[in-house]
């Protein structure tokens, strides 16, 4: 069940996208998400599902192994989806007792969906065709500027790339507690809200005093291997762009000169 | 004078209850003497709280000393401006593998401490790929660590400290958590190193085959060193090992006695296979 957050996680495959420069996907990434919500219309998204699909079909990862990133927040989907179905005003189709389903709620509540799964798709995207390690590297290197800010970008990003290291580490413990806790009657799965979050105390009591104990001995290896903050530090793999990388940007462009042209000229958003 | 020298090293914490009210000093350890040539391969055992792994974190720096001193390559360990350099000459290999393990990918975590150095990109490269191939890694560059058996981690670790051109490796119970199978890779990859590569070697451990090999072994008690030589020498004396609550090896065991009874076998086969081997050989010629 824990194992099937796939977010965070790299996914290892020899791939045009995969070898893309990092600053090139958070750049995509972000783009993308920017254009989701400015296209809101059919033509936005057939054309965000089109890229999208070319997208996941560039990396080579099985489809399947994408979707399942979508499990974990099927919940949150469902939420919007109710609240978005059944509160918006307008034009009554459905009575159920006091819920009112509208026309308009459906067509939002839809658009909703689709835009939350196509948004964790591509954030996947990303996550999946870069190493932990290259993603904060081309965060860094993008974010360098707020150094000058005095913000410490440098530890930022290793402290991301380390929680991102440890997420899989970190799940298979939780499994482990959780089944020893089982094993001695805990029960995780039945009972109200309260119940359940009380039952998962004895879970994450152990799983954070196990988690310190990890940083704690992490902290020393790093310090023994000669870890001393960003300064004089070298890169293994530098960033720096090359011809795929300035393609890529070149199709980035040319997708959003299409979705501009197409709203001016066409009226399709 | 030696790689690793240390003079009446001792390290004491204050023992404190639940509420965190001292209860008493410990003296973890106590008066450690010891030095090690360039090139040597020496062990230290002990059982647990004998104060072995206290003592191996001192060489680098990462505790520091209540009395006494610890000198690397000559440098004193207990000057701030030397903690790099002395990081940098005697490498840490831990207990855990998952816990020492930065990258995502295994090269990328082997070139991390050469990162730190601020050792040029090309170079690191190259750094990267002799210290795998040292371990016999080299093919899994690409693969990511989780998906490593645990003998394959610590080796990884091993080339991770070795990309750091140190002149001696420090490993602190590297086996502790590994199936036997593993343990005999990490050893087998350390016994390399010391051979082939020339570094000195300081293995920490509570197994007594793993020092078979070791040029000398001491022996620690309380934070004192009980007993030291040879490995020959320190496993002839199996009562006073079983007083220190140590477990010699079976091989060992079988062999003094075999020899006892005038069958001659080497004293310091490891493994059943290769005492069974011995000993067909002697047996049916």
């Amino acid at each position: 069940m824990l194992r099937d957050i796939t977010i965070g996680q790299y996914y290892q495959e020899d791939s045009v996208i995969h070898r893309l420069d990092p600053r090139v996907k958070l750049a995509g990434t972000v783009l993308y998400i920017v254009l989701l919500f400015a296209f809101e219309g059919i033509f936005g998204y057939i054309m965000a599902a089109l890229a999208l699909f070319i997208v996941v079909k560039l990396t080579r990862i099985p489809f399947k192994y994408m979707i399942r990133g979508l499990k974990p927040v099927v919940m949150i989907l469902m939420i919007t989806v109710f609240f978005n179905l059944f509160l918006t005003p307008g034009q009554v189709l459905v009575v159920l007792w006091k819920l009112t389903i509208t026309k308009e709620g459906i067509i939002i509540a839809g658009k909703m969906a689709i835009r939350l799964c196509l948004l964790i798709i591509s954030a996947s995207v990303m996550t999946l065709t870069t190493t932990p390690n290259q993603l904060t590297d081309g965060l860094e290197k993008s974010m360098g500027f707020l150094n000058k800010a005095k913000v410490p970008v440098h530890e930022i990003s290793m402290m991301m790339s380390i929680a991102l290291r440890f997420i899989p580490i970190l799940l298979e413990e939780t499994d482990k507690i959780m089944k020893a806790q089982i094993a001695r009657g805990a029960d995780f799965e039945t009972g109200g809200l309260i119940k359940r979050a009380k039952a998962l105390v004895p879970l994450l009591v152990p799983l954070f005093i196990a988690a310190f104990r990890r940083a704690n001995d992490l902290a020393m290896a790093m310090e023994a291997r000669c870890y001393r903050g960003g300064d004089g530090r070298t890169k293994m793999k530098p960033l720096i762009y090359k011809k795929e990388d300035r393609i890529a940007y070149a199709i980035m462009m040319g997708y959003i000169l299409i979705l501009l042209i197409a709203r001016v000229v066409c009226g399709l958003r | 004078m030696g790689i690793i020298r240390t003079d009446k090293l001792a390290y004491e914490y204050i023992r404190r209850d639940e509420e965190g009210n001292p209860e008493g000093i410990t003296r973890a350890i106590d008066g450690v003497s010891i030095d090690i040539v360039p090139g040597e391969f020496v062990a230290i055992l002990g059982h647990n709280g004998s104060g072995k792994s206290t003592f191996a974190k001192h060489i680098n720096s990462i505790l520091h000393a209540t009395e006494g001193t610890v000198w690397v390559d000559g440098k004193d360990v207990a000057d701030p401006d030397n903690v790099w350099d002395v990081r940098q000459t005697a490498g840490m290999v831990f207990q855990n593998p998952d816990n020492q393990i930065i990258g995502q990918i295994v090269e990328e975590d082997v070139g991390f401490g050469p990162e730190n150095m601020g050792v040029p990109t090309k170079e690191i490269w190259e750094r990267v790929e002799e210290s795998l191939k040292a371990v016999h890694m080299y093919k899994y560059k690409d693969k990511s660590p989780n998906k490593l058996s645990g003998g394959q981690k610590q080796r990884v670790s091993i080339a991770g400290v070795l990309a750091m051109h140190p002149k001696c490796i420090i490993l602190d119970e590297p086996t502790a958590m590994l199936d036997p199978g593993g343990r005999k890779e990490v050893i087998r990859a350390v016994r390399a190193l010391n051979q082939v590569e020339n570094i000195t070697v300081l293995l920490i451990t509570h197994y007594m085959d793993e020092v078979i090999y070791a040029d000398r072994v001491l022996v620690m008690d309380k934070g004192r060193i009980a007993l030291q030589g040879t490995p020959k020498e320190v496993f002839s004396q199996v009562e006073r090992l079983k007083e220190l609550r140590l477990d010699v090896p079976q091989e060992i065991l079988l062999a003094r006695s075999l020899n006892e009874m005038g069958i001659s076998i080497p004293e310091n086969i490891l493994g059943v296979k290769e005492m069974a081997q011995c000993i067909a050989q002697e047996y049916f010629g």
